[in-house]
């Protein structure tokens, strides 16, 4: 199997030994390595030009502002935008949707109005719309999983009611990898007069995704998932709904006049800017973006999808192996159980191995209670990943289920 | 790192057949739970008659560490005084922080030594002490 992968040398974490085996990273839907390129650009920004954004007079904080309001074209042209304002810089893909929650749903969601999500959200994309259902005597619904772990249009078409005001939903299961069909539920959403949050966390950084085609109202997602720094995210909204949206922090940088008991706002996007912004990280993100731009989202997607259609041909072959999710046409991820075998024990197996994945609930309780399982394993695929490193997980894999047999017997 | 540190024979043979499972009838303390980063769960009972632990039951889901370590807990806290109960836990948390611990006191708990050096670990060995000294710590506050 050839471990050729000309991206491999652009990560310089992936140049060691963890427990005495090369370091084979297959979390990365928890968090994914960083390219040179990226660190190199924060360093940059540290070394030359650090200095507070939009109040400086003084030469450093002109470069600083520029680069960060670059960042923000760069995400906005990444993603589709329609317009450059319409891209909010957050800590995350949680902070993002607290954001909706607090700033946009608290304002428009009364008692007796309906939101909608799906069974395979993250917490993320879950407890905020709880909240607001809960101060605001909304309902929450939620729509059901199919067997292979899709939703049915038909199913969003029988829920959604007029008395609806927003459907969110993740764009990629971060369990069961299954894609949503984001854009006819956008249509669908619209035609009652609801709006459609959608949680782009772990489609953004495998897929081209365009927020004009998909029509979507918000789209959420972090720069740590697609080889950016952690602390920086993306909150995009519609200008229009952007314009019913109220800022949720308070402070410097946001405001356009303070009197002693009220103010006033800056213009969107700075609003929702409240306190000094993530600079480092938004130059942090912007190398990331330029750095996927470099080799093309469509050969990264590519590369993903060989890599998962790879590693579940092997895992299935796997005797006692349950794999979770659809069989096609899904994520770079593969969530999985071996028969008899805790994930945690499966887990620390494979980190004696140098293999590095992820065990547990993966912030999805209420998805993990309806598969009836208290925890599952995930391996998850990125572009500096390889045909061998699905081997090496079989393999290890393997070895797991001989140690427990053994251990166990 | 080598796994036969951590999965020694004795932790197997609690995760494969665990002592004291199940529910205790009649009066009982009890206290679920969580591992709220694993999902690894325990409901621990105890019935405590003149300041000793006259039987100690527990049901769980979780993975071999934590099971192994609730079903060895129980083993070692059963027809023990409350304050001797309390005196393992102690020494019990300075084994999993690697430090020089009771040997005498912990027995066969020594074999789960090996879980220091796992540090991911750590909170799965611990949750059913965790349990048990919350059981005692709600009684105490009870009374």
């Amino acid at each position: 199997m050839t471990t050729e992968n000309a991206f491999i040398a652009d990560f310089p974490i992936l140049d060691q030994q963890v427990n005495g085996h090369r370091l084979v990273y297959l979390d990365n839907a928890a968090t994914s390595q960083k390219p040179l390129v990226v660190i190199e650009a924060m360093d940059k920004y540290y070394k030359t030009i650090n200095a507070n954004v939009h109040r400086g007079v003084h030469t450093l904080g002109s470069l600083a502002t520029d680069a960060y309001e670059n960042a923000r074209l760069a995400v906005s042209t990444f993603i589709g935008a329609h317009d450059e304002r319409e891209i909010i810089f957050t800590r995350g893909t949680t902070e993002s949707l607290n954001m909706v929650a607090h700033g946009y749903a608290r304002q428009h969601v009364h008692a007796g109005d309906e939101i909608i999500i799906t069974l395979m959200e993250h917490h993320s994309n879950l407890i905020p719309w709880q909240q607001v259902a809960n101060a605001t005597g909304a309902t929450l619904t939620y729509l059901p999983l199919l067997d292979d772990g899709t939703i049915s249009l038909e199913d969003v078409r029988e829920m959604v009611t007029d008395r609806t005001k927003i459907i969110a939903m993740t764009q990629c299961s971060n369990v069961l990898g299954t894609i949503n069909p984001i854009k006819e539920v956008a249509k669908i959403a619209h035609e009652h007069g609801a709006i459609l949050v959608v949680d782009g966390a772990q489609s953004v950084p495998h897929m081209k995704v365009d927020v004009q085609e998909l029509d979507c109202d918000f789209l959420a997602f972090s720069g740590h998932k697609m080889m950016g720094p952690t602390g920086i995210g993306v909150l995009y909204g519609k200008m229009e709904v952007l314009e019913k949206m109220e800022p949720v922090h308070y402070g410097g940088e946001m405001i356009e006049t303070v009197e002693l008991f009220q103010s006033t706002w800056k213009d969107i996007p700075y609003r929702f800017e409240g306190g000094t912004p993530i600079i480092a990280g938004a130059v942090g993100l912007h190398a990331a973006i330029s750095y996927i731009e470099s080799i093309g989202m469509n050969v990264i997607e590519e590369h993903d999808h060989r890599l998962t259609a790879y590693a579940l041909e092997k895992l299935s072959a796997i005797e006692g192996l349950t794999i979770y999710g659809p069989q096609h046409d899904r994520g770079a991820l593969v969530t999985f159980n071996v028969e008899g075998v805790h994930p945690h024990d499966v887990a620390t197996v494979l980190d004696t191995e140098g293999i590095a994945i992820r065990a547990g609930h993966h912030c999805a309780q209420p998805l993990m209670r309806y598969l009836d399982v208290a925890a599952t394993a995930r391996a998850s695929f990125y572009l500096f990943n390889t045909l061998q490193d699905i081997d090496i997980l079989v393999d290890a894999l393997q070895k797991t289920k001989e140690y427990f047999g053994y251990a166990t017997r | 790192m080598q796994l036969d540190e951590l999965y020694r024979e004795v932790i197997m043979d609690h995760y494969m057949h665990p002592r004291n499972q199940g529910q205790i009838e009649g009066d009982a303390l009890s206290i679920d739970l969580k591992n709220p980063t694993c999902g690894d769960e325990i409901t621990l009972q105890l019935h405590v008659e003149d300041g000793v632990v006259q039987d100690v039951r527990f049901k769980g889901a979780g993975c071999s560490i934590s099971m192994a370590s609730a079903s060895m807990m129980t083993e070692a806290v059963r027809g023990k005084s409350v304050e001797e109960a309390m005196k393992i836990s102690d020494e019990f948390r300075k084994l999993m922080k690697g430090e020089e611990a009771n040997e005498e006191l912990l027995d066969d708990l020594e074999a789960l030594s090996g879980v220091c050096r796992f540090p991911a670990r750590i909170k799965c060995a611990t949750l059913a002490w965790n349990a048990l000294d919350k059981t005692v710590k709600n009684s105490e506050k009870g009374e």
